[in-house]
């Protein structure tokens, strides 16, 4: 199932399918390794439900909503 | 003498970049700066059989492609300056996104020692990394350390001095395949830009190709500048990016980042790396679940800020005094020895005075900052801003924005000028301005004693609600003011909010001592050089023009004629009863000269120069003299008011019986006094916060700092003020 990284839960897994993100936000979001191909996992949500913070590559990141919209994930 | 290489210590942020740093060069490093840039630069040395080893800390950064200051001054130290040799040390725990950057020193040529940090983290995680196998794969030699304990230390200076002697420091650029779209274009443009000898003075051709294809607006600023080539490759970009985005729906700096991480990715699978799971869960997680909880975590912050406020004043109380009682001791010397007239008052009141007051403030800070750096290292400042971005950014902040403002006074007691440096942590240009901008808002340290004076003075039966309504108040108005900057002269959209979580990682000691010590050392430079000179001007001010000869003859011959009349009314006192009698009876004439003499200086001139405008809102005399001196540095404005209620030299300690005179102060009503907590809060910082401000933008935004907050500040009291006298 393909959805938007937004609509992952925590806990839930994915597999990256693309990154539609332009410019210098697409620039940061692929310099931190969130490319096509990638294995990530919802491990927490902050108190107010975002940012969200992802297990990726062996360290945890966090992005905003407004960032995952960009990313599509295969959820496993 | 020996031969001395040049290294520049590299590094993605949390990798353990600074503690390696620190353990190589020992106590030996000393902090400069990157030339035309403000971001501090640590160099260090390092001896070893003959080779003197230089060495530069480079700023943490990701990638050598975004645009945050620290990571230009990383690119372009390693661009402009060339060193011998880069040391790029790397979290072995996140090996994949860490060689990220490896790759690209490997891109741009620089001869590398790679340093695989944590490695002890990497065993205990029950994964194997095969060293070897990665330096063969990659051509660097590769070493494994352990910072926090200084292991691999040696190892990698050797590493460095051999990599020096085998390749004389030349630079050998490694071409990566960015694949069929790719591969052509950057062959065709790397033949014009060797045709042309465009910008090969300074980069790799076939680099320069790949950095405009990624769209890196520096080096295409530079080609812009550099000749007519560059038009040629940004219209092969422009088709390039066209064509690539109806083949692969993909942005050419999209492509080139995926197959650099496919590169790495295949590198890995050779057997490099065997066991573990990238997406385990780990300790910090578990932590995290009760650290960021949606109930928990808000509250565990509540209390983790509280507690850093109780050890700051009830352990800094201690040393502060100590430092205060120092200065004391300094000015009783001063005051014994050095003959009575301007230059012991230039050197009594004037400058230890001056510093004095300032440098008091140092135990806090250094317990502060202490705390700060702990919470930092710990991992736990990263948690606040995850858990905060979501308010932070209603107001146009940035969840990183909260350390800064914390430690300008966020927690009474802070200071603007460490808060503004702070904001350096934050990669977004806008949000760090509208932070640097309203963190001078916050309650610091020297407005906390001007504060705690006020409110003994008039809400005696209430301090902890008014220093608490203070505070919210600050926070409230740092909000709003940073909303409407982002509104109007810092308009644009939000920067992405892409922040690593590193996990909780107990700090060393020696790292915390030499963050803590090196702030603390700017903040004691500052107080030595500008508020020393302030103070200095700020003591003329208000000593120059002197009384009249015959004012001060009039005074003289008051104090005279009351200790006659002392000394007739009471005919059987021993001489020890007099002078105490005397004592009281002259002290009363003297504040009244003091007081005199206070109104006839250029300060008591200015004051009621700009009375009819501060009128408005309803500043007491005094208070305009004081704000005047608060200026120069905040903690002026305690002592300027105890000169200006005529009590001479006051410890800003002993504020008891000035707030008593103050509440007995007629002109000091109820709308007069928030009017004057207003414009405290809010009118122009310091002098100091303003260099900083300067140093850590530009003048042009520190003059707007000054002029906009003081009219704001003005604005805002003066409405305080006609809307209390409507309901007083």
């Amino acid at each position: 199932m393909v959805v938007s990284l937004r609509k992952l839960a925590v806990n839930q897994k994915g597999c990256i399918r693309a990154v539609t993100a332009n410019g210098e936000m697409g620039r940061r979001i692929r310099d931190m390794g969130l490319v096509p191909g990638t294995q990530i996992m919802v491990v927490g949500r902050a108190p107010l439900v975002d940012p969200v913070a992802l297990r990726m590559r062996g360290f945890t990141l966090s992005l905003r909503n407004a960032e995952a919209d960009y990313i599509t994930v295969e959820a496993l | 003498m020996g031969t001395t290489i040049r290294v520049a210590v590299s590094g993605q942020p949390n990798c353990g970049k600074s503690t390696m740093f620190n353990a190589i060069t020992g106590g030996s490093a000393r902090v400069g700066n990157y030339p035309g840039i403000t971001v501090d630069r640590l160099e260090g040395l390092y001896r070893q059989n003959g080779y003197d080893i230089h060495l530069v800390d480079l700023p943490g950064t990701y990638s050598l492609t975004s645009y945050s200051l620290e990571e230009l001054v990383a690119r372009n130290v390693i661009v402009d300056e060339h060193p011998d040799v880069v040391i790029n040390m790397i979290d072995a725990t996140a090996l994949e996104r860490s060689l990220y950057l490896a790759v690209q020193f490997m891109e741009i040529g620089a001869p590398m020692v790679l340093g695989l940090n944590m490695m002890d983290e990497v065993k205990r995680n029950g994964v194997t990394i095969d060293v070897q196998k990665l330096s063969q794969l990659l051509g660097v030699p590769v070493i494994p350390c352990v910072a926090r304990m200084g292991q691999g230390r040696e190892e990698l200076m050797q590493a460095v001095a051999a990599a020096y002697k085998e390749g004389g420091g030349t630079w050998k650029p490694i071409r990566l395949s960015y694949g069929p779209e790719l591969d052509p274009v950057i062959e065709r443009m790397t033949r014009i830009i060797e045709e042309d000898g465009f910008l090969t003075s300074r980069h790799d051709p076939r680099w320069v190709a790949i950095k405009y294809l990624e769209a890196d607006e520096q080096v295409m600023a530079e080609g812009r500048a550099a000749g007519a080539t560059a038009e040629r490759l940004e219209a092969i970009c422009k088709e390039a990016e066209i064509h690539t985005r109806q083949h692969c729906a993909a942005t050419p700096d999209a492509i080139i980042a995926d197959w650099r991480y496919g590169f790495i990715n295949g590198l890995l699978k050779q057997g490099v790396v065997t066991g573990g799971d990238e997406l385990r869960r780990t300790s910090s997680d578990s932590i995290d679940r009760i650290v960021t909880h949606k109930v928990f975590g808000p509250v565990i912050m509540l209390a983790v800020l509280w507690f850093m406020f109780q050890i700051t004043f009830t352990i800094g109380a201690y040393p502060q005094s100590w430092v205060k009682a120092g200065f004391e001791w300094l000015a009783g010397l001063g005051t014994t020895y050095l003959p009575e007239g301007n230059l012991q008052s230039l050197i009594v009141s004037g400058m230890i005075g001056g510093v004095g007051s300032v440098l008091g403030f140092t135990p806090l800070i250094c317990i502060m900052f202490a705390m700060l750096v702990f919470l930092e290292d710990l991992g736990y400042m990263a948690r606040v801003a995850y858990m905060m971005d979501r308010v932070l950014r209603i107001f146009g902040l940035h969840g990183m924005s909260v350390m800064p403002l914390i430690m300008s006074g966020g927690i009474p007691g802070g200071c603007a000028v460490p808060g503004v440096m702070s904001a350096r942590t934050l990669r977004s240009p806008r949000e760090r301005l509208a932070t640097i901008l309203t963190a001078p808002f916050m309650v610091c340290g020297a407005k906390t004693t001007a504060y705690l004076m006020l409110v003994a003075a008039f809400f005696p039966d209430n301090p902890t609600q008014a220093m608490f309504f203070v505070v919210l108040a600050a926070w409230g108005f740092v909000l709003i003011v940073s909303r409407l900057l982002r509104w109007t002269v810092i308009k644009g959209e939000s920067t992405p909010f892409v922040m690593e979580i590193p996990p909780y990682r107990l700090p060393t000691l020696r790292g915390v001592a030499t963050h803590t010590l090196e702030r603390v050392w700017q903040y004691v430079k500052k107080a030595g050089t500008v508020i020393l000179a302030v103070s200095i001007l700020m003591w003329a001010i208000m000593t120059f023009p002197k009384l009249s000869a015959e004012t001060v003859a009039g005074f003289d011959a008051k104090r005279l004629e009351a200790v006659e009349q002392i000394k007739a009314a009471n005919p059987e006192a021993s001489q020890e009863e007099l002078t105490a009698l005397t004592e009281d009876a002259t002290k009363a004439i003297d504040d009244q000269q003091n007081e005199e003499a206070l109104k006839n200086s250029v300060g008591g001139r200015m004051s009621a120069f700009v009375r009819p405008v501060t009128d408005l809102a309803g500043f007491p005399w005094q208070a305009n003299v004081a704000l005047l001196g608060g200026f120069a540095a905040k903690e002026v404005f305690v002592s300027t008011m105890a000169t200006a209620y005529s009590m001479g030299a006051v410890d800003p300690e002993q504020s008891d019986s000035l707030s008593e005179r103050l509440a007995a102060d007629p002109a000091w009503s109820l709308p007069a006094i928030l009017s004057v907590f207003t414009f405290m809060l809010l009118y122009t910082p310091c002098m100091v916060t303003v260099v900083a401000i300067a140093r850590e933008t530009n003048w042009k935004w520190a003059a707007f700092s000054v002029f906009g907050s003081m009219t704001f500040a003005f604005i805002m009291a003066a409405a305080v003020y006609r809307l209390a006298g409507l309901f007083a």
